[in-house]
């Protein structure tokens, strides 16, 4: 039964790496902005060539 | 048969509809601001930005565009800048006009149109965009100046300037406390199952591990998350008051200290699950009322409506100064549309000036040189020369800032229900804790202090703190699905408890500033014009308002003015003699007819009339009608031409105060409260600041929440307006569902103090029943809410 014992830790040690985790993530001020970087992902860079094409639309 | 269809047409840029586009190739657009901005967009490859939302643009119709010079002055431009040095600074701009997606790729994307820009980042929520750019190839003035031609002007004021990046981090802790809580919340539960599940006798090694291990657990949870409660009830206990906190704090104190006592002695397992659960509750409360509306702003004062810095003679040269070292004596220049920094003298060359913002009087003032000027009007046209007289925090406007309404918060004097409840309700616990006591006293000495503590843990009334934050908090977010964004989920309270209501006029109970002035009958362009010139000579508001109405520039010579005063006024332009006035003036009688039609005749041959309207906000009439006698009052700063227009909107037995200084607006209300009733101030403009800040609920109107509102309780939508009745009698509903919420909740604690104080409180009851409770009561409010507000608001809308 002393199995558990470590197994407990184990699992313990995990969570708490998720707490430190969550914790350095809002501290770093990622949930500061919850709208931006979502949509900021989709925007691309579209190269060149495409210019006339856009500017008519 | 023909028939000629007006069509009005989208602009491509804003989607804003016009009936007279300017084209370009294919595209309509509403303006020429419009159409430079997408010939920017256009030339540098931008036009991404239309694909990503259509019509995203900003109408840059009404737009006058200021001047940012005055950024590169050395002392400013470090007060704006958060970042300096040689090859790369970094500002934040407050930009209140973004609204889409678009917005936030075209910011973005800034460096496309301007090479020195390195990088901008939006923060949405917060309406601000932050630029990194090179000093060496672009200035701060540049950068502002392409927004603003993008239509996107930053707000540059020294308080945007004197706060910068405090706010987030204050708000953060209270989501460490959270989160630590709810961590220790879930896994104290899931090591406390095996006690409740019941561990064999052989496994007698484990046993003792969880409740250690709940202990370890606890900790931070007492020590960190729970804290903020602890500091709370001492530092009321020390004004020897009793709020929420007080029972709270107690009551977490005893669940942990009986806890304690029972794992170390190795009496039970403790009640840490509900110990962790109670505090992990309570936080969910405060972080769900903590919300807040980041883009809008309560607290702004005359600092965000004055410019940050004005162009100041030193020597020969015109050099950007800071508007507090403005000195006495002081020559200053300003520009088109730019704001009067302090009171000061006109130097040389007459100017007009509008204190629509300042006194809500919609004319432009016109001043002669060596007239005064008064902080807070806006130069109309040409450059002119100030020489400042008092300095900016002297005068005249800005001194309303030093009454003091705004020193006094109104939160500190108002108590809360919630506040009121618990303290009736410690009183109950503590007399019952004592009756316990002593009962068990004599009963079983041995288990007395057992049950006293039992009694104080259930006592603590989680339920009761939960059920005014998600009251207040849901209807909040109900409000702000509607437009009505209040400041703090205590304002709901305030409202509830409203019973008289004082409007301002111009800009609330009326859109914009300009009256509609129709025309009927028959005049050629030049008639028009000599009209124009007629009503030009006269001072009457009602000359000014055709006078503006009529378009061109009037060329012809007049003479034999006369003013007939409260009939009209006639003269001789062209050789022709043209009367405007009155229709008894014009020599015809007609019953019915207030000041608001204006008759011409020409030639003693009456041509027709102007209809002047005061453009007032729809459903206003039948929104004042349900009010009923909560109206009290119209206080406007404007002269009272519009008066039998206000009189006719909202009944006789309103009173109507014209012709009333910021200061006046301010007392009135205060006189109002000194004979005992609870006023709400609806206003939208600098000059109604005192008012709002002496009302028991401010109520800021306006028609962009990114625009500038005084500092107020709550920014109201000038859509929503005519629903504002049903706002009041929502905040009403919403102290009915709390006080119900209270009800569930004693109802609760009437259970577990009986069984706590016969002694028949285990922990697992306490697991089962403590949480119930909470979620019985945040369920219960958050429907009723919910419901509430579905049934109320919607048959407005019908």
């Amino acid at each position: 039964m002393a199995i558990i014992i470590i197994l407990i830790s184990i699992s313990l040690l995990i969570a708490i790496g998720f707490l430190v985790s969550f914790i350095w993530n809002l501290r770093s001020g990622q949930y500061d902005d919850t709208y931006s970087p979502s949509v900021r992902m989709l925007f691309e860079d579209k190269p060149k060539k495409k210019v006339t094409k856009d500017s008519k639309k | 048969m023909p028939t000629v269809v007006i069509e009005t047409v989208k602009c491509f840029h804003c989607g804003e509809e016009s009936e007279e586009p300017i084209y370009l190739n294919d595209k309509a657009f509403c303006c020429d601001g419009c159409k430079t901005v997408f010939e920017i967009l256009n030339s540098n490859d931008l036009c991404e930005y239309y694909r990503i939302e259509g019509y995203s643009g900003t109408s840059l119709r009404n737009v006058q565009r200021g001047s940012f010079a005055y950024l590169d002055a050395a002392d400013v431009r470090s007060k704006v800048l958060s970042f300096e040095s040689d090859n790369l600074s970094r500002a934040t701009f407050h930009v209140p006009s973004i609204h889409c997606v678009s917005c936030i790729w075209l910011l973005e994307n800034l460096r496309k149109l301007n090479a020195g820009i390195l990088k901008g980042e939006v923060v949405f929520g917060r309406r601000t965009v932050t630029m990194d750019f090179d000093p060496s190839k672009v200035t701060l003035a540049q950068i502002a100046d392409l927004l603003s031609s993008l239509g996107y002007a930053p707000v540059i004021s020294i308080e945007s300037s004197e706060k910068k990046t405090q706010k987030p981090a204050s708000d953060r802790t209270l989501l460490y406390r959270l989160a630590i809580a709810g961590f220790c919340f879930g896994n104290i539960m899931l090591f406390s199952f095996p006690e409740y599940l019941g561990i064999d006798e052989h496994d007698k090694i484990l046993k003792p591990v969880f409740p250690w291990l709940n202990l370890a657990l606890s900790i931070p949870v007492f020590f960190y998350s729970a804290s903020i409660y602890f500091t709370a009830a001492l530092a009321t206990f020390r004004q020897k008051q009793i709020n929420i906190d007080v029972p709270i704090a107690v009551g977490l104190l005893a669940l942990f200290a009986r806890s304690s006592y029972d794992i170390i002695t190795g009496f039970g397992p403790g009640y840490l699950d509900s110990f962790a659960g109670l505090v992990f509750f309570l936080l969910i409360g405060r972080w769900f009322q903590s919300k807040t509306y980041e883009g809008l702003a309560f607290d702004r004062d005359f600092k965000s409506y004055f410019p940050l810095a004005v162009s100041r003679l030193s020597g020969e040269q015109w050099t950007p100064v800071i508007i507090y070292d403005l000195r006495k004596g002081d020559v200053i220049r300003l520009r088109n549309m730019e704001i009067v920094p302090a009171d000061s003298i006109l130097r040389e060359a007459e100017a007009y000036f509008d204190y629509s913002f300042v006194t809500g009087e919609a004319r432009p003032v016109k001043v002669k040189v060596g007239g005064r000027v008064f902080a807070g009007g806006r130069l109309i046209g040409k450059p002119a020369d100030l020489i400042i007289e008092k300095e900016t925090s002297q005068s005249q406007l800005t001194s309303l800032w030093n009454n003091e309404a705004f020193r006094k918060t109104n939160e500190s004097s108002y108590q809360k229900l919630i506040d009121r409840v618990a303290r009736r309700f410690t009183w109950i616990v503590i007399v019952l804790a004592i009756a316990t006591a002593i009962y068990w006293y004599f009963y079983s000495p041995s288990e007395m202090w057992l049950v006293l503590t039992s009694v104080l843990i259930v006592a603590c009334p989680c339920a009761l703190a939960l059920a005014a934050p998600f009251t207040y908090g849901s209807m909040q977010r109900v409000f702000g699905r509607n437009s009505f964004y209040l400041k703090n989920a205590d304002v709901i309270e305030r409202l509830a408890s409203i019973d008289s209501v004082v409007f301002d006029k111009t800009g609330t109970v009326t859109y914009g500033k300009l009256p509609v002035v129709e025309f009927s009958g028959k005049m050629t362009e030049g008639e028009l014009l000599d009209v124009k010139m007629l009503t030009n000579c006269s001072t009457h508001p009602l000359s000014g308002i055709v006078s503006r109405s009529i378009v061109g520039q009037p060329e012809s010579t007049i003479s034999d003015f006369k003013e007939i005063p409260g009939k009209g006024i006639q003269a001789t332009i062209n050789g022709s003699q043209v009367k405007v006035g009155s229709a008894q003036f014009l020599g015809f009688f007609q019953v019915d007819l207030d000041n608001s039609y204006v008759f011409v005749g020409i030639n003693n041959e009456v041509r027709g009339y102007f209809k002047i309207r005061t453009n007032t906000r729809p459903h206003l009439k039948t929104m004042l009608a349900r009010l009923g006698s909560k109206c009290v009052a119209l206080v406007s700063g404007d002269n009272c031409s519009d008066k039998s227009a206000m009189k006719a909107l909202f009944g006789p037995a309103i009173l109507l105060r014209f012709d009333q200084s910021p200061h006046d607006k301010l007392e009135f209300v205060m006189d109002l409260q000194l004979s005992g009733k609870k006023v709400m101030m609806v206003g939208d403009g600098l000059n109604d600041s005192g008012a709002l800040q002496q009302s028991d609920v401010g109520v800021a109107v306006s028609d962009d929440s990114g625009v500038f509102s005084p500092a107020c309780d709550g920014i109201l939508d000038g859509k929503r307006l005519g629903q504002l009745d049903k706002f009041l009698s929502l905040a009403r509903y919403s102290s009915v569902i709390l006080k119900v919420a209270f009800g569930i909740s004693f109802f609760y604690n009437a259970i577990t103090l009986s069984l706590a104080a016969s002694g028949h409180l285990t922990p697992l009851l306490a697991a089962i029943l403590m949480p119930i409770s909470s979620i019985s009561v945040v369920g219960f409010s958050s429907f009723a809410v919910n419901w509430v507000a579905g049934r109320v608001i919607d048959n407005q809308i019908n």
